[in-house]
């Protein structure tokens, strides 16, 4: 038993008390798009799969698209660049890795809006070499992700050994791209799907950068609906956050599975 | 002789192949180092240049000037007073909340549910709070409606709800829960066995967190206060949906400077924003760095 733990009073009166802040805004928003008529329906809920709507909610079916397009580029930069760097970093210049910690963490010091005001001068170069396409944006992406993502992967690091398993392989005969493939990645393969799903829930959720820069995606398209239909923007809302949610738990379950304990 | 000893010895200790191994690891590392040095390194360059040059190309102090105006001297406060109040009442609450956590399973219903919920509020939310709140106490909201039945108007001195003040309640929203993601950590490290040292010396409870609990996590809760400062500082979306018009805070103001030629009869004045908003980000994340490293001293 810990003795530090507050006593069950203590626990109860804070858990309700800062649990109703954040029950009430969510079953505020819920009870909000029950609204109709007299009393409660769903028709505010049933009207997204309406044909005759269709042409209302389209920017927000578009912009999931174009949301869902990013989230698959951006955990590619994530699998296919962060992953083998870390994997390189870790095995071959364990010197580098405060160095290299600072660079990736770095986008948490760096907000997001200021970043967009350097973004948009790039992004207009890439606009005239790649094309206006939404998947370029996944470029910036990848960046806004890598504190989470490197934060995910370097646990799965800590916690396996690596260097003994590559060189077990290598000496096995093994050349690096089975290395990586069929030694270290299934290893990893928790700490690359944390990686991989808060990444889908960081894509999702971003704004800042692709409403500045004038992207469709799933949150700028809210704005749009918003203005037009508040409660498709509630509806949609709480459809967004539960998916985010259920991906975080199965974060939390794949690490645990995965490592016995939490690391944190 | 000794040379052709030696040679083979070299080759035993580095069991991969010297020479070209070592050039191939270097060039390993350089794709993710370009990736990084074209989207977060240029990028951030750019933008604290563009507000020391005029568009074009000369050198020129007078964008920072700008951040003298009454006017953007006034968002900054906005926005320095928002961060302050909300950091202080997320890291109290936040801080509570993990209080209230501590001694439940790591692996238990309680705490994955809110763990997981902690970071879709304080990572994923931003416009989606904004929508949520609109919908609580937004001026049809449910909240609003229902204080309303009971003859109280929220709003009896203005929408409120769509200015600065609005920002308050959604801020402490994604604020608390950052805290406990932070702060959580920190409190579970204390270790149980100073409690029982306590009691067995005479002391109580009370003593105990006046005495060890709160001293030793007083540098950890003060750097989670500076991180949240930064977070509510730097955020945007949150504002953005709620004021779709006007630039109370300082990213606010970066967005009516991107979105319209000159502000303030000026160019470039996203960029001078951006200056002044990194050196205040910048200050607090190398004291929260600072502390934080202290504060992790005793963790071992």
């Amino acid at each position: 038993m810990n003795r530090l733990a507050p006593s069950r009073a203590t626990r109860w009166v804070v858990g309700i008390l800062v649990g109703a802040f954040f029950v009430v805004p969510m079953l505020s928003t819920l009870l909000y798009t029950l609204r109709g008529g007299d009393g409660f329906s769903l028709v505010h809920w049933a009207a997204l799969f309406d044909p005759a709507q269709a042409r209302l909610y389209a920017p927000v079916w578009a912009g999931l698209g174009n949301s869902l397009l990013l989230a698959v580029v951006t955990v590619a930069i994530v699998l296919f660049l962060l992953a083998p760097t870390m994997v390189l970093v870790h095995l071959r210049f364990p010197r580098l890795r405060p160095g290299f910690e600072f660079l990736v963490l770095l986008p948490i010091s760096i907000p997001a809006i200021v970043l967009v005001v350097g973004l948009a001068p790039i992004y207009q170069q890439i606009g005239r070499m790649l094309g206006t396409g939404a998947w370029t944006l996944a470029f910036a992406y990848g960046i806004t992700v890598l504190p989470f993502a490197y934060r995910a992967i370097q646990a799965s690091v800590d916690a396996v050994d690596i260097r003994t398993l590559a060189e077990a392989a290598r000496s096995l005969g093994a050349g690096w791209g089975a290395v990586l493939l069929r030694v270290i990645a299934p290893n990893l393969r928790s700490g690359l799907l944390a990686a991989s799903l808060i990444s889908v829930a960081v894509v999702l959720g971003e704004f800042t950068i692709a409403s500045l820069l004038n992207r469709q995606v799933f949150q700028t398209a809210l704005v749009v609906v918003k203005n037009t239909d508040g409660y498709a923007a509630a509806v949609f809302t709480l459809l967004a956050l539960a998916f985010a949610f259920v991906l975080l738990i199965v974060i939390g379950l794949a690490g645990r599975a995965r490592t016995g304990k939490a690391a944190s | 002789m000794t040379t052709a000893l030696r040679v083979p010895a070299g080759v035993e200790r580095t069991a991969p192949p010297r020479r070209g191994v070592r050039s191939w690891a270097w060039i390993g590392l350089t794709p993710f180092l370009a990736y990084v040095l074209l989207f977060l390194a240029l990028p951030t360059v750019l933008a604290l240049a563009s507000g020391l040059f005029t568009r074009d190309g000369a050198f020129t102090l007078d964008n920072l000037a700008a951040l003298g105006d009454p006017v953007i001297l006034g968002t900054f406060w906005n926005s320095t007073w928002l961060s302050l109040l909300t950091a202080v009442v997320g890291a109290v609450v936040g801080a509570l909340s993990c209080y209230a956590l501590l001694g439940l399973p790591e692996t238990g219903a309680v705490r994955t549910a809110v763990d997981a919920a902690a970071g879709v509020f304080a990572q994923f939310g931003g416009v989606m709070l904004a929508f949520a709140f609109i919908a609580t106490i937004g001026l049809q909201g449910v909240v609003t409606r229902l204080l309303a039945g009971a003859g109280i108007d929220i709003f009896a001195d203005g929408p409120w709800i769509y200015e600065l003040p609005g920002l308050i309640l959604p801020y402490v929203f994604f604020q608390v829960p950052l805290m406990v993601i932070t702060f959580m950590p920190a409190l579970t490290a204390l270790r149980p066995q100073w409690a029982e040292a306590n009691l067995t010396l005479g002391g109580t409870r009370a003593s105990f967190w006046a005495r060890v609990g709160i001293p030793v996590l007083a540098p950890s809760f003060l750097a989670c206060a500076l991180l949240l400062f930064a977070n509510a500082f730097s955020s945007y979306a949150t504002a953005a949906a709620l004021a779709s018009q006007g630039s109370q805070i300082v990213p606010l103001q970066i967005r009516t400077a991107l979105t319209s030629e000159t502000v303030l009869g000026r160019e470039n004045l996203a960029g001078a924003l951006a200056l002044g908003m990194i050196v205040v980000v910048g200050v607090v994340m190398a004291l929260y760095s600072l502390i934080e490293r202290r504060a992790a001293r005793w963790r071992g």
